[in-house]
């Protein structure tokens, strides 16, 4: 037989499916909140083809949605040789024979082959959106989060139908009992229904412990290069992995965008003294950078994350959304859509209860000096506790049109 | 009367009722949910990439892994390390190669600047320095995998052999 490893057994799958639950419950509840941030109705989704499922409220502190999408990004990559682990501890299921026993073991199969199938897609296409690379030619969203209600499902459902078979090793080899073995005491499990424990089994090399060990070793070395682009400050350099983790200067604006200026095809020309910000309400008003910066000021530290998980805390100071709506008497609950000098971008509309909240502002410098053109000057939008791309940079028109 | 239908159903099917029923309305949730995957993109394209994933890793990832483990296990056997006297040294070894190999796994579209002009135009900057991290990072967890076999092995010599 190919599968002899000694410490492969119902326990060691039990220890490991048991580690997962609450590492896959915490990555799909934190990746549904990104998802309600995106297209739930207060902030009325930017492509609007994926139905809003829940609303969400900017009630919060404004870091909270930093702190899930950190929490879903990071797990996320964490939780990698965890998966693989308990992969490896399956593997001689798959080459059990028969190989359908009954109607009962066939659909368990077919759910098996989704439930990997799904896990492995679910993993991949997060780690590239993370590293900004589509290797495919296919929707990120779409996939990933209907890939995570397939893989949810089948998740649920093998977990529940395993719950007597890890019951059963827990009673019978003790929950924590096999962690004292070293690897000289350690012996294989005998032989189980599932197959599991190897019928012909190898001398062992390393203990269940120390399994466990390089695999918690691992996800800790993953954290260690990982969470430092969400955690931000001094931690930022720590990241020597991350796609946002390099620190270029000490400088006011010198911390990560997620797309530059040049990237958005805005020129210096787009932003010189001939810019304007038009202020539509129930009447239009043409604001000058000057006129804007000499109106009452407001300093507010906001966070701004991004999907990809990467997020960055500063200084901003502008002039309340608040205000401006008043000045041009915005209709009563009236939705505002920023407009961006970006060519043919069209930007979500934000729900009155997001605008009217007093930390929204139209920010015009950053950490007390003008922000940088890559941040967005003359002048953007920044939020409270939503989604990075709301923020949006290089406005040149906000629109507060009725609901 | 019940109890005979019922191990008849277990008998003839394999497993409890519930077990079916569990099944049905995973399977069915599961047929909606890959509906709107297929939206996504090309069904073929994205089938293939299911399919493959899951076919990659049980047929391919698994037995490489599992054949490089038993080449590397039988090549040290056959060295001369005297390894009588400390605890073995193989973990050691496995511990480093397997993180960094996750590690390369995971972070290997930036560390093989796959998506290096996307990047660039995104950030301004080309991502040239995550091999070298990488490589950093690797010598690290060999220096420190190094550090503890060293311990131990001082503490294995220190206590009287039983």
């Amino acid at each position: 037989m190919f599968w002899r490893s000694p410490i492969r057994g119902p326990w060691l799958t039990s220890v490991l499916g048991t580690l997962l639950v609450p590492a896959i419950t915490v990555i799909a509840l934190t990746g549904f909140i990104d998802h309600w941030a995106h297209y739930g109705n207060d902030s009325v989704g930017p492509a609007g083809d994926i139905p809003a499922l829940f609303h969400f409220t900017a009630s919060w502190p404004s870091w909270s949605y930093a702190a899930t999408q950190g929490m879903h990004v990071t797990l996320g990559m964490m939780v990698f040789p965890l998966v693989l682990a308990k992969l490896w501890s399956v593997m001689p299921k798959l080459f059990q024979r028969p190989v359908i026993k009954s109607v009962a073991g066939a659909l368990e199969r077919i759910s098996l082959l989704g439930l990997v199938a799904s896990v492995l897609v679910e993993l991949a296409t997060g780690m590239c959106m993370m590293q900004d690379w589509t290797p495919g030619n296919f929707n990120f969203t779409t996939v990933h989060y209907y890939g995570a209600w397939l893989f949810g499902t089948l998740f649920v459902l093998h977990a529940c139908i395993k719950l007597p078979v890890m019951r059963r090793a827990y009673r019978e080899r003790g929950v924590l009992k096999p962690m004292m073995e070293g690897v000289s005491q350690t012996k294989p499990e005998p032989l189980d229904e599932g197959g599991l424990a190897p019928i012909n089994p190898a001398a062992p090399t390393i203990s269940r412990r120390g399994l466990l060990a390089m695999v918690g070793g691992a996800s800790l070395t993953i954290f260690a290069v990982q969470a430092g682009e969400s955690l931000g400050g001094p931690f930022r350099r720590l990241a020597l992995l991350a796609p946002r983790g390099r620190v270029f200067g000490t400088g006011p604006n010198d911390f990560p965008v997620t797309r530059t200026a040049a990237s958005a095809e805005i020129t210096s020309a787009m932003t010189g003294t001939d810019w304007r910000l038009t202020v539509v309400g129930a009447r239009s008003i043409s604001f000058s950078r000057q006129q804007l910066l000499a109106m009452a000021q407001s300093t507010r530290t906001l966070t701004i994350a991004c999907t990809d998980g990467w997020s960055t805390t500063q200084h901003w100071t502008g002039v309340p959304l608040a205000t401006l709506a008043r000045l041009v008497d915005a209709p009563q609950g009236a939705i505002l859509r920023p407009v961006s000098l970006e060519p043919g971008v069209t930007s979500a509309a934000l729900s009155s209860s997001l605008y009217s909240d007093s930390r929204s502002l139209l920010a015009l410098r950053v950490n007390g000096v003008d922000i940088s053109l890559d941040h967005g000057y003359p002048a953007r939008v920044t939020l409270p506790d939503v989604p990075g791309t709301l923020n949006v940079k290089w406005v040149r028109e906000l629109r507060f049109e009725a609901a | 009367m019940r109890r005979g239908l019922r191990l008849g159903f277990r008998r003839r099917y394999g497993a409890s009722p519930l077990h079916l029923l569990a099944h049905l309305v995973g399977f069915a949730i599961v047929a909606v949910a890959l509906d709107r995957v297929f939206s996504g993109g090309d069904m073929k394209e994205l089938l293939v990439w299911y399919l493959g994933f899951a076919i990659a890793h049980d047929l391919v990832f698994v037995p490489a892994y599992t054949g490089l483990d038993r080449v590397f296990r039988a090549t040290i056997a056959r060295l001369p390390l005297r390894t009588r006297t400390g605890p073995p040294v193989i973990n050691h070894v496995r511990a480093p190669v397997v993180i960094s190999a996750l590690l390369l796994l995971i972070y290997f579209p930036l560390i093989s600047q796959r998506n290096d002009r996307w990047f660039f135009d995104l950030s301004g900057h080309y991502p040239t320095q995550y091999l070298r991290n990488w490589l950093l990072i690797t010598a690290v967890l060999f220096l420190g995998s190094g550090l503890i076999y060293m311990v131990r092995y001082v503490h294995a010599r220190a206590r009287p052999a039983r």
